[in-house]
Parts: structure tokens; C-alpha cells; sequence
């Protein structure tokens, strides 16, 4: 045996490397997706908007719960943050709408949120995975990863994200803080979650529960399920269908 | 070579100062955004990139036109220009540094700028764009050297740059064609939503780069007294002149396509583009001048005449440059994004600071095309000597 000092360093070497990749492979093998107990689940989360019941009330509801909740600032100008908000049924459905409509039907205030598309453009276009679309069909953000390079708020042809161009904890109450949802940080975008977080604990989006009956949230691969039911007996309408996207909120007209 | 560049006239050192003047102040500018944020600039929700990537846009094309003297050295030995082309692939560096400062100084969280290679994302155009960018950084720096060392020692460049060189064709059309890919497939953005996206970046590119190179290689013939050539300039002006009439010609297809269809969704975007909408007038200003820049240019350079006059070419290559950085820098990113997804319509104005910040990156990119061009050229004056 020559230069068994350099083969003992050599094995030596090798060793601990083994040593130090072996648990990372057998770790690497375990599910790595902790199984929540209680959770809602669903193969395709869709929401359906009753346009009928819509109240001024109802939606100033749904908005402060959403808001409430996120901590989403209030901030007064055109670089401010919006997860849920109203528009008129003419900005949401402008293809929709022709010049001897309904009286007053053009001006009706919508709700309108991120359409959490079965085809999401701003899912294409990150590009560092910061969003992406869960197995159940909700589009996330990773406030941790986006660079805030705004490629998806290009992308989303539906205005639902918001760019934080300055910190938004300036905007928050600090006494009036939501314990249950991560303040943000500026530079990076954000949008409504469908509350994935509440879902995840067996409960259903803030605006849907605040809205209780006009807000209809379930998952669209059940045909028995609440929203299936709404859908099967009203016309709806999806915002820009054309654009396929396939939008997972639901308009009952 | 490098120590070329640290002996200058006094003139060449109170140009750096100027230069570094400039940067600093943006520097400060920049200093101040990243303390509070994008909120410094005049963007907002629905125009959501402005100034900076505009400005990566209009600079990527400039890079992207060395092309226009690769393809003739290389591919049809035209000689004349093969002492200036070191002059365009040192530009192309210069240019592609400053498109990628843009992009650094658009985002809101630069810190975490690595994440895009650390998550690779192959279904982002943003992606491949950093990729592209990179490797014609990469192709540029290294054949602009080698060639130049190689002529240096009065020997011809080493075989095994040629691959490189020849690569670099197709990559210089790939950088502007993915670049416009950035904005030709996004739904629900009509204005950009064409085909005919990156052919039009590519004939303003091929417009605008070489006419920055014609004036820029008159200065050096007033500054560095070293005279690039007669017939190269000569053959960059005719690029300029067809390349021009291209793009034109592009813009022309596009309001066809967009007035004659009258679909309200693509129609809203250019009427906001050449007249306003609801008061929102600015921009049609701009590219009003922007039109008659680029039509006068062209009438004066289909004129051989003209083009062979030194001041009249150079007063037309400013008109070139007028026509399509109005047309790329300022109008194409702000149009794309108004009427918004609501059918609102607003104006875009930078702010101070962003546009400090634009004219520091501006001041960089210049820097290093004085450096770089200042060792290119005293390299060609020892070989010429």
C-alpha cells in the first residue's frame, strides 16, 4: 500500500461527505407537505358573486373583513393595495355592455378580486416561482421570494395586484394589527388568496363568511357542492373569458 | 491594455469628472429609493413599470445593432468596417450594463435579485431575458477583447474566437426578440399583443443603434483625431436609412391593423398614443415630434446626397435617435398600460428621482464606452502609427 496517508485522507473525505448527504437523501424521500387536520380541501376552489344581492352594505362587509384580516393598507393614492374592492358592473364586463342597456345597470357596483384562473398569465411570467398555483387551484404569493420585478401585474389582465412601493406597516394602526396574517414588507406584490390560510384550518374566505349568502365559495369538481348547485341555476358570467384564462370567480346575473 | 485608459488629455479626465458627477447624483437619487421605496417614482398601480424599463428597452436594441457590422465583416467580408467594429461590440457592452442596471434598479426587493437564478422559472420571458442579456455581455466583452489583443500584437485573431463570433449573430437578434417577447404575450395587454412586436424592436434598433454609433464616431473623429472611415460610416448611414424606413413602415401596419378593424380594445391605446384620451394629452406631444422626427429623417436619408454630407447625416442620425427613444423610451411601456384593465386613463410623468436615476445609469453606460473606446482606439493608433 503507497501513500496510505493520502488514501486514508481521501476515504476520510469521502466518508463525511456520505455522511452528510445520506440524511439530506433519506429526508429528501419523506412527504414534504405537512397534512393539516381539519382542512378544507378541494380539487378546484371557485367563488360565485350573487350580483342580485349585492348591497352597498354587503360588500363594505366583505371588504373590511378581507382587509381586516390581511392587513391591507389604506393608503390614499394611486400606488395603494387592494384585495377585494368594487367596481362598476361597465369596468368589470366592458365587452358586455352596449349603449341601450338596462337603466342604471351599467353604474351597479360589482366586487371584484383576483380571479384565481385555472390559466394564470402571472403564474407564467414570475420569474422565480414567488407565484404559483396550488394543486386545489388557489394562486399564492411568496412574499419571501418576489423580487418585485411587477412582470405578473403586466400579466394579469384583470388589475387584482398590487405593488407595495412603499412600506406598508406606515399605513397599519399598530393596536389594530390581525394577529393571523403576515404584514408585508415594501417591494413586493401581493393580491387575494382566496384565503388559503383560513382554508387550510377548515374555515371559508373572510368576504364569503361576511357576506354570508351573496358570496359563494366551493370546490367546482364536486357537482354536489354549493357553488356547482348557484351555477346550475343562474346565468353567470366570468370577467374577459376570452382571454382564456378560465377566471374562477363567478358572476350570477 | 487596460493602462490606455489611464492616460488621457486633460480633456478626456474632465469628461470622467463630468461623467462621475452625474452618476453620483443619480447614486444619491437611487440612495433615496431604496430607503422608501419605488413610491419615489411616478408609478402606481396600473402603470406599473415606467421610465427604467423603457429605457431597457430602447438600450437593449441599441446593443443588439453591432450586429449590423458583424454580419457584413464577417459574413460578407466588407472590410470597411473592420476598424470601427471594435467601436460596436465596446458599445454593445456599455449598452447591455446599463440595460441590466435598469432592470436592477426597477425592482422593488434588488437584495433578492439572485432568486431568479437560484428558482429558474424556463416559463418566464424575464427569465430568458436575464439569460440572453448575460451571454451577449459575456460573447461581447470577450470577442471585443481578443480580436483587439490579437490586433494589438499585429497577429490575426486565434481560430477558436470564430465560433464565438458567429454565435454572436443570432444571439444579438435573440436579446431585442426576447426582449419584445416580454410584452407580445401577455393577455388582456392589446397594445402589445402583436406579432409584429419584435420585428419592429429589431428595425428601430438597427435604426437607432447605428446612428448613435455615426455621431458618436464623428466625436471621436473631433475628440480622439482618429477617423473611423469614410466608407464605414457611409455603410452605417445606408443601415440607418433602410432600417428606418423598416420601422416606419412596421408602425404603419400596426395603426392599420388597429384603425381599420376599429376594435375599441387595440383602437383606445393608439388613440391615447397620437391624440389622448379624456384630457390625457402629454404623450401624443411627444410622439407627435417622435413622427416627425422619424419621417423627416427619412426623406433626408434617402437622399445619397445627404447622407454624405457629414452634418447633414449627423443631423439626421439625431433626428433617428429623437424618433425612437420618444417612440420606445417613453410611449410603448406607458401606452401598453393605458386605457388600464378598468378602462381608466391617466398620464405617466417620471419624478425627479427617477429620472435622476435614469440619466446616473445613463452616465454610467457612457463612462464605460469613453473607457472602453479610449483603449480601442489608442490600440488602433500604435497599430496605425
Amino acid at each position: 500500500m503507497k501513500s496510505s496517508r493520502r488514501k486514508f485522507i481521501k476515504l476520510a473525505g469521502l466518508t463525511a461527505l456520505g455522511w452528510s448527504v445520506c440524511p439530506s437523501l433519506a429526508s429528501a424521500r419523506s412527504n414534504r407537505y405537512r397534512k393539516i387536520p381539519g382542512a378544507l380541501k378541494a380539487d378546484r376552489w371557485a367563488m360565485a358573486i350573487d350580483i342580485q344581492k349585492l348591497s352597498d352594505e354587503v360588500m363594505q362587509k366583505a371588504i373590511e373583513a378581507c382587509h381586516r384580516l390581511h392587513n391591507v393598507p389604506d393608503i390614499d393614492s394611486r400606488q395603494n393595495v387592494k384585495w377585494i374592492w368594487v367596481e362598476t358592473f361597465k369596468t368589470l364586463f366592458d365587452d358586455q355592455v352596449h349603449a341601450h342597456q338596462m337603466e342604471g345597470k351599467e353604474k351597479l357596483p360589482l366586487l371584484t378580486l383576483c380571479n384565481h384562473c385555472d390559466n394564470p398569465p402571472c403564474v407564467r411570467v414570475c420569474p422565480t416561482k414567488a407565484t404559483f398555483k396550488r394543486h386545489d387551484g388557489i394562486v399564492l404569493m411568496d412574499f419571501h421570494r418576489c423580487i418585485g420585478c411587477r412582470f405578473c401585474m403586466a400579466g394579469c389582465p384583470y388589475g387584482s395586484r398590487s405593488f407595495n412601493y412603499s412600506d406598508p406597516r406606515r399605513f397599519l394602526n399598530n393596536d389594530e394589527l390581525s394577529p393571523d396574517y403576515p404584514t408585508r414588507s415594501k417591494g413586493v406584490v401581493e393580491k387575494c388568496e382566496f384565503c388559503a390560510h383560513l382554508v387550510d384550518q377548515g374555515e371559508r374566505p373572510a368576504c364569503v363568511e361576511a357576506a354570508e349568502g351573496v358570496l359563494f365559495f366551493g370546490d367546482l369538481s364536486d357537482p354536489d357542492s354549493e357553488v356547482r348547485r348557484v351555477l346550475r341555476d343562474r346565468y353567470s358570467l366570468v370577467r374577459k373569458a376570452k382571454l382564456g384564462t378560465e377566471p374562477q370567480v363567478y358572476y350570477l346575473i | 491594455m487596460l493602462e490606455k485608459a489611464i492616460k488621457g488629455s486633460a480633456l478626456y479626465w474632465i469628461w470622467l469628472l463630468v461623467l462621475l458627477a452625474v452618476i453620483g447624483a443619480g447614486f444619491g437619487a437611487y440612495l433615496t429609493q431604496l430607503e422608501h421605496g419605488l413610491t419615489v417614482t411616478a408609478l402606481d398601480r396600473d402603470v406599473s413599470w415606467g421610465l427604467y424599463i423603457a429605457q431597457l428597452t430602447f438600450l437593449v436594441g441599441v446593443a443588439a445593432s453591432a450586429v449590423m457590422m458583424v454580419i457584413p465583416k464577417y459574413l460578407h467580408n466588407h472590410q470597411a468596417f473592420a476598424r470601427m467594429l471594435i467601436l460596436g461590440e465596446f458599445m454593445a457592452v456599455a449598452t447591455i450594463i446599463m440595460c441590466l442596471l435598469f432592470v436592477i434598479v426597477d425592482l422593488g426587493q434588488p437584495q433578492r435579485l439572485m432568486n431568479v437564478v437560484l428558482h429558474p422559472t424556463p416559463s418566464s420571458v424575464l427569465f430568458w431575458d436575464m439569460v440572453v442579456l448575460n451571454g451577449y455581455l459575456f460573447l461581447n466583452i470577450l470577442i471585443g477583447w481578443v480580436t483587439l489583443q490579437a490586433e494589438r500584437k499585429r497577429v490575426g485573431p486565434p481560430r477558436w474566437i470564430k465560433p464565438f463570433i458567429y454565435l454572436s449573430i443570432p444571439w444579438a437578434i435573440s436579446i431585442h426578440t426576447v426582449t419584445a417577447y416580454l410584452y407580445a404575450g401577455l393577455p388582456g395587454r392589446d397594445f402589445w399583443l402583436t406579432a409584429s412586436m419584435a420585428p419592429s424592436f429589431l428595425a428601430s434598433a438597427f435604426a437607432a443603434g447605428p446612428a448613435l454609433l455615426i455621431l458618436l464616431a464623428f466625436a471621436v473623429k473631433v475628440f480622439a483625431k482618429w477617423d473611423p472611415g469614410r466608407e464605414a460610416i457611409q455603410s452605417l448611414a445606408k443601415i440607418v436609412t433602410y432600417a428606418l424606413a423598416a420601422y416606419l413602415f412596421l408602425i404603419g401596419c400596426k395603426i392599420f391593423t388597429a384603425g381599420y378593424s376599429m376594435v375599441p380594445d387595440k383602437l383606445a391605446h393608439w388613440q391615447y398614443l397620437y391624440f389622448g384620451l379624456e384630457g390625457h394629452t402629454m404623450l401624443a406631444t411627444f410622439m407627435w415630434v417622435s413622427t416627425a422626427a422619424g419621417v423627416t429623417a427619412l426623406l433626408i436619408l434617402l437622399f445619397p446626397k445627404n447622407r454624405q454630407s457629414d452634418n447633414i447625416l449627423a443631423f439626421a442620425c439625431v433626428l433617428v435617435l429623437i424618433c425612437t427613444w420618444i417612440e420606445k423610451g417613453l410611449g410603448l411601456i406607458t401606452t401598453g398600460f393605458v386605457p388600464t384593465p378598468m378602462k381608466e386613463v391617466l398620464t405617466y410623468a417620471p419624478t425627479g428621482p427617477e429620472i435622476l436615476i435614469t440619466l446616473g445609469i445613463y452616465g454610467i453606460g457612457f463612462l464605460i464606452i469613453t473607457v472602453l473606446w479610449k483603449v480601442g482606439i489608442d490600440v488602433r493608433k500604435e497599430i496605425e502609427a
